[in-house]
């Protein structure tokens, strides 16, 4: 069987839905020579009307895709750096998220919001480096990080498709992933159902994008001392509640890994909604940035800041002893 | 339900229907200003009174499938383009018939079968949507075009400028309609704009003129000038609109005192009225008629607004997600 890789998976799943649906348009910064490699190819496909290049306008082409949304189209933003989200947060959450309320549901904005890269890259410092997916989860915009190419396949399509606002967080860590799958057997993956991508007894290890390839290693590591099972929400806005409350039945341990700063982070409202949902036999634990984390250059500092996989084997431990 | 009216056949650039469209203006704002004092209406709102020329003139340029995106001074372009005042002042008060269901109230009413894409509460933020929109437009094969109403305080936000950038690079049909009514909330024009507000435009290479914002004959000529262009494919045009606020910037004023203008600047900007501008223009017995009409209207809106049922708090979060998507409670147990 053919190898795709998470990028490639972005790739296609652009080219398919471009290919799909004429209202589908891509557009963003050097998107036409497909500086990030994720709209390689398009350009030729489809011409210079599907496939935009803006100028670093960023709020601009961010509330433009609103007014076109609103009329019609669906477009897919691209955004080269994770970063530039924050210039464009009054446009996404203040303004296309709240459309659809604030006009008694005259309108949708089927825009999404493609962040390849996000996260640490290693090397590119304090404001490159960011992986700000909690902060459209807690405004309420539909917030996906997809784990392995066919997710990342099926995810994006899904996310073009809906009608409303959804960012799609490709993490830095997670785009050389390679699957050896059948092309043919790629297909939409719906929102907020999660995937449980190797079963275990005794502890649920909850993680998202490129720490679920972490979370695997380190469960696999673990193999003869405990039995973890690991459960990838896959979207973490919306969020398979009832998945993780499953998986929490059967290991009624917890812990979270998350590549998010800890304070109001992701891994806090999933202990949180255990702890009121779910039989917990011992408090959980979370691995995350630290609290107010700015991601410092040289590569020691960079790393420390990011949860690993020795942090990881800790928590699981130390739930275990308890 | 909405209120039946009886339109007056008058089309909407002659001399009645701009008196007509300036004369509903004023009355609905009178009616609205008085209805927060009372407290039906929660909130308070910003009145448009003085500036009603601008919107009579730029909506009566427009065709029903032309698009506009308004400010969070936005009633005078709403009712302007046509819509259901009835429905417009039942969105004020927060009722289920309103525009919007009670989800926009005074900042956020939309009407999108007349084209009304939203007002919007965030200075300067419409441009860039307007010019999503005119890009689409565009797409379909439409010579629709979209104006974006926004005041003098908007000339300094960054994502204004932006979409100026991109409607003059990619010839879209866009009109720019800044409505100066010298002051954004208490600030001067003189102490915020640095150069002119036409610069703005003539900086992106846009055709931009000031013009009289007080007569709506004046602002129709220069609109549809630039709605022509606009169709033609000949790009954006910004139109500066010289114009004074007669009332305060929000109805809080009444109770807060603030002091930011002079009683005799203020008298001074009453005197030049667009309601008297282009009621001059009509014969006593019609300027009566129009008159009787628009009171007979905004009187049957104000019954069919506090008529009308409030919202059903169950459905607070109706409308969240355009996919029925229901968000999580946020009560305990």
């Amino acid at each position: 069987m053919p190898w795709l890789s998470y990028h490639k998976a972005l790739n296609r799943a652009l080219g398919d839905e471009l290919a799909r649906d004429p209202a589908v348009f891509v557009l963003g910064e050097d998107v036409r020579v497909a500086v990030s490699n994720v709209t390689a190819g398009l350009l030729k496909r489809f011409g210079p009307d599907r496939v935009l290049d803006t100028p670093l306008s960023e709020q601009a082409f961010t509330s433009f895709a609103t007014g076109a949304a609103m009329s019609g189209r669906r477009p897919v933003i691209e955004f080269q750096i994770p970063a530039l989200l924050y210039l464009a947060f009054e446009q996404i959450v203040n303004q296309a998220h709240k459309f659809s309320l604030m006009t008694g549901g005259q309108t949708r904005v089927p825009v999404t919001y493609l962040v390849p890269g996000s996260g640490s890259k290693t090397g590119w410092a304090g404001q490159h480096s960011d992986h700000p997916y909690a902060l459209f989860a807690h405004a309420g915009v539909k917030t996906v990080v997809p784990a392995t190419p066919e997710d990342a396949y099926g995810l994006l399509t899904t996310a073009i498709r809906d009608d409303d606002p959804v960012v799609v967080f490709a993490p830095a860590g997670a785009l050389g992933v390679r699957a050896d799958l059948d092309h043919e057997g790629l297909a939409p993956v719906p929102l907020g159902v999660g995937r449980v991508h190797r079963e275990g007894e005794d502890v649920t290890v909850v993680a998202v994008g490129h720490l679920v390839h972490d979370a695997l290693a380190v469960a696999e590591e673990l193999a003869g001392e405990v039995s973890v099972e690991v459960f990838d929400p896959r979207t973490v806005y919306p969020f398979d509640w009832d998945g993780l409350a499953a998986s929490l039945a059967k290991t009624g341990r917890l812990v979270v890994v998350d590549d998010s700063n800890r304070m109001c982070g992701i891994a806090a409202e999933v202990v949180a909604t255990a702890a009121e949902r779910c039989d917990l036999a011992v408090p959980p634990a979370r691995v995350t940035r630290p609290d107010g984390a700015v991601v410092p250059f040289a590569l020691g500092l960079d790393l420390a800041v990011q949860p690993d996989r020795a942090q990881l084997t800790a928590a699981i431990r130390k739930v275990l002893k308890q | 339900m909405a209120v039946l009216i009886t339109v007056v056949a008058h089309p909407p650039d002659s001399d009645v229907g701009l008196y007509r469209a300036v004369r509903l203006i004023r009355r609905f704002e009178e009616r609205a200003v008085d209805l927060v004092r009372s407290g039906d209406i929660i909130g308070g709102i910003h009145p448009y009174t003085g500036q009603e020329a601008i919107a009579a003139g730029v909506c009566a340029a427009l065709r029903v499938d032309d698009t506009i995106t308004s400010t969070h001074r936005g009633h005078g372009h709403v009712l302007a383009k046509g819509a259901d005042p009835a429905r417009v002042l039942a969105e004020l008060a927060g009722r289920a018939t309103g525009l919007n269901r009670g989800r926009g109230g005074s900042m956020h009413a939309a009407d999108f079968a007349l084209g009304i894409l939203g007002a919007n509460a965030i200075v300067g933020a419409n441009g860039a949507i307007t010019a999503g929109a005119a890009w689409a437009a565009r797409q379909e094969g439409s010579d629709r075009v979209a104006v974006s109403f926004f005041g003098d305080g908007a000339v300094n936000q960054g994502v204004l400028l932006e979409a100026m950038n991109l409607a003059a690079l990619w010839r879209l049909p866009v009109l720019f309609v800044c409505e100066n009514n010298g002051y954004a909330t208490t600030l001067t024009v003189s102490d915020a704009v640095a150069g002119t507000i036409t610069g703005r435009g003539a900086a992106f290479g846009m055709p931009s003129a000031t013009v009289d914002g007080m007569d709506p004959r004046t602002v129709l000529d220069a609109a549809r000038e630039a709605v022509d262009r606009a169709r033609a494919g000949d790009g954006p045009s910004l139109i500066e609109c010289l114009t004074y606020r007669f009332d305060a910037h929000h109805t809080w004023e009444h109770k807060a005192r603030v002091r930011y203008r002079e009683d005799d600047e203020v008298r001074s900007g009453r005197q030049r009225d667009p309601v008297e501008i282009q009621g001059a223009r009509l014969d006593d017995g019609e300027r009566a008629r129009v008159d009787a009409e628009v009171q007979s209207v905004v009187d049957a809106a104000v019954a069919f607004a506090l008529d009308s049922p409030h919202p059903d708090p169950v459905g607070a979060l109706d409308h969240l997600y355009a996919t029925g998507m229901r968000a999580r409670p946020g009560g305990g147990g």
